[in-house]
């Protein structure tokens, strides 16, 4: 236990003023912190305040920015207000802006005055997963003939390896409808869709990519992210859902890119 | 005294992956995605840099890195970290330095900046530029966080000057105070933010002259503009809130032109992070900062000396 | 395990080949490819125009935001008219409205 270069050890000598600082930064309740003043015997409440404005603001910001259909959907001060009791409750403890938000959807689940809209924690999920998927490592995705030139009776076997920007998210609601229709500009009016959907969120290249799964297809494809050889996948997607079309949901998953490689299992 | 923010070492080492473009007497703007379209289409592609906020391009791939790439390709690039929080008392995050350090090598930056500010506190990241009291106990701690760095990184790191809004009753020296003596200690450069200056002047009731003039500009490599937006404090005084959201003040403009009169030209970014306008705007304030850039350029070096010291 | 095995290899085979029939299979561009569209200003190749992004905006110096928009109070929650929420009906009784509903939640 040497002291480099004499330093002397860390708790005898750290200085104290974040300690003093931070209880009044998200508490609006609290008093300006007495460590700080302003100059020339000034008050410093208004002052501090911009510290206070600043955190819950720009991480409003950056909720807001993550999360535009949820806040469509439920409109600015509603959605501000909902990101301002989770950041109280959740600030962030990564210095990255992408990584913020990932309670938010839990979060929205609980949120009191959002149980009138049972489907939007899941629009958030979805868009949560856009945001990992946009800033996932870049590969290439599995070329369609790579499939096609396996051996059928080599197929049942085969293990696909995910491509790492491939999400899924299931929902009992139709999350992906109401996330499309509130993610642009466009009108929303009427939606259609009552049945629960599931989404497939890719990027294939540089753009993100969301799809609605049919029934079974999410099963499959879950099945297949876990690892599972393509032979167990088809039979999982095939037991839960009668109406399974493995043929449709390996197109989806071809088209969408959501593999990067084949292997053939052991 | 080692030359703050070199980028020849490397370029003789040939492990360069990008040109290495000069930034030398540049104006430069914040890079922000949507203006790539009008970045790539614009005709004249004449000089300039872009600055990066190094955060944002931590994720492990997709289109932060393409665009930045792209862009690297043809400019100079300036990675200004925001999330260090080298003026906090904690040991630096080991695994953000290494994100850090892994971006500089990979683009290759003309110029790597930081805050004198600190951010995070335990294991809560309060995402703002939080300030720190000027003491002989901190004044250890960020040199040691800047020897850090600087090791990690393996080149001189420019620390930014704060914008702040209240004092510390514990100080015991003057920010310019402080700043000279983090230099001396760790052989860092300087990024001067000379909106803050004139912000934290105003908000301190100090004079932004009397700082610039205190402040070590014989080190400073890169300066920051930019648009500032007014509130009052508890007395009703005015209260400047560095905003980032609009055009460069014109006392900020007249500073600016002072400063590179004493100090000849630097690479100078306009900064605007917030209500982002077109790049053509953008652009326009970048060309009247290298306008008055252009002009001291021409200046006799000889005068420019003597008027600093 | 009758139900572990019931899609054969010819299955298989055969929902691989329709799959592949179905798709009208583009080619993943090249890396001269992509930059060429993207020096041609084609937004879609940057996939940057796009919401969601969630960039650390001014950094810390996020200072920004913060100076048009004060909101660091508020431990009052009103619902206000605005969202697509009161416009958009969901079939099957799910009609996204929220109940207008304005009180202050003791913090």
């Amino acid at each position: 236990m040497h002291a480099a270069k004499g330093r002397p050890s860390e708790a005898a000598e750290r200085p104290g003023y974040p300690e003093r600082f931070v209880p009044a930064l998200l508490d609006p309740g609290r008093p300006t912190p007495a460590l700080v003043a302003g100059p020339n015997g000034k008050a410093a409440d208004k002052r501090f305040n911009v510290y206070r404005n600043n955190v819950t603001v720009s991480l409003i910001e950056a909720l807001a920015a993550a999360f535009p259909a949820t806040m469509r959907i439920t409109g600015e001060a509603f959605f501000r207000a909902m990101a301002r009791f989770h950041i109280r409750e959740t600030p962030p403890t990564s210095p990255l802006p992408f990584e913020y938000g990932r309670d938010f959807p839990d979060f929205i689940e609980r949120y009191e005055y959002a149980q009138s809209m049972p489907w939007l924690a899941d629009v958030a999920r979805i868009e949560r997963a856009w945001l990992d998927a946009y800033h996932a490592a870049d590969a290439a995705v599995l070329p369609p003939h790579a499939l096609a030139s396996v051996r059928p009776a080599d197929l049942a076997g085969i293990i696909f390896e995910p491509h790492p920007a491939t999400r899924i998210i299931r929902s009992a609601y139709p999350a992906v409808t109401v996330f499309s229709a509130n993610r642009g500009d466009g009108p929303v009016g009427r939606i259609e869709v009552a049945a629960a959907e599931s989404a497939l969120i890719t990027r294939p290249a540089l753009e993100v990519e969301v799809r609605s799964l049919q029934p079974g297809s999410d099963v499959f494809l879950s099945s297949l992210l876990g690892g599972e050889p393509f032979g167990n996948a088809a039979v999982t997607g095939k037991t839960c859902c009668p109406e399974f079309d493995l043929a449709a949901a390996v197109a989806v998953t071809l088209e969408a890119g959501a593999f990067a490689a084949i292997r053939h299992g052991g | 005294m080692p030359e703050v923010a070199s980028h020849t070492d490397r370029a003789q080492q040939g492990t360069l992956r990008f040109p290495a473009h000069p930034i030398d007497g540049l104006a430069g703007t914040s890079f922000k995605h949507q203006h790539l379209p009008s970045i790539l289409a614009d005709e004249e592609r004449r000089g300039g840099f872009f600055e990066v906020h190094a955060e944002n391009y931590m994720g492990a791939g997709g289109p932060p890195h393409a665009a930045l790439t792209r862009i690297r390709e043809d400019y100079p690039v300036s990675l200004h970290g925001v999330c260090m929080s080298i003026g906090g008392p904690q040991p630096l995050d080991k695994d953000h330095l290494g994100r850090f350090a892994a971006l500089v090598q990979r683009y290759e930056p003309a110029l790597v900046s930081e805050h004198l500010a600190w951010s995070t506190h335990d294991t809560t990241y309060y995402n703002d530029l939080l300030p720190l009291p000027y003491t002989e106990a901190s004044l250890r701690r960020v040199a040691e966080h800047i020897d850090e760095v600087q090791e990690a990184i393996g080149r001189p790191l420019l620390l930014e000057n704060p914008s702040t809004y209240v004092v510390f009753k514990e100080s015991t020296m003057s920010e310019t105070a402080f700043i000279r003596e983090i230099v001396k200690r760790t052989g860092c450069g300087l990024l001067l933010d000379i909106n803050n200056v004139f912000v934290s002047a105003t908000n301190q009731g100090f004079s932004a002259l009397d700082y610039l003039s205190d402040y070590p500009l014989g080190r400073v490599a890169e300066i920051h503009l930019a648009g500032h937006a007014e509130q009052e404090d508890d007395e009703g005084d005015l209260l400047l809130i560095d905003s980032h959201d609009g055009p460069v003040a014109d006392a900020v403009w007249k500073l600016f032109d002072i400063v590179i009169g004493w100090r000849g030209p630097v690479p100078t970014l306009i900064e605007w992070d917030s209500a982002i306008p077109e790049w053509s705007v953008l652009k326009r304030e970048a060309r009247a900062a290298q306008t008055i850039l252009d002009r001291h350029a021409a200046v006799p070096r000889q005068e420019k000396l003597h008027a600093c010291g | 395990m009758s139900t572990r095995s019931s899609i054969s290899a010819a299955m298989l085979a055969s929902a691989v080949a329709t799959a592949m029939s179905s798709l009208a299979i583009a080619a993943p561009l090249s890396e001269a490819e992509v930059k060429a569209a993207m020096d041609a200003g084609k937004e879609k190749c940057y996939g940057v125009a796009l919401k969601g992004q969630n960039d650390c905006a001014a950094g810390p110096g996020t200072t920004c935001q913060a100076t048009s928009t004060v909101d660091y109070q508020g431990n009052a929650w009103k619902f206000v008219d605005g969202g697509t929420c009161t416009t958009m009906e969901l079939p099957g009784g799910r009609k996204g409205s929220p109940e207008p509903l304005s009180r202050d939640i003791p913090s």
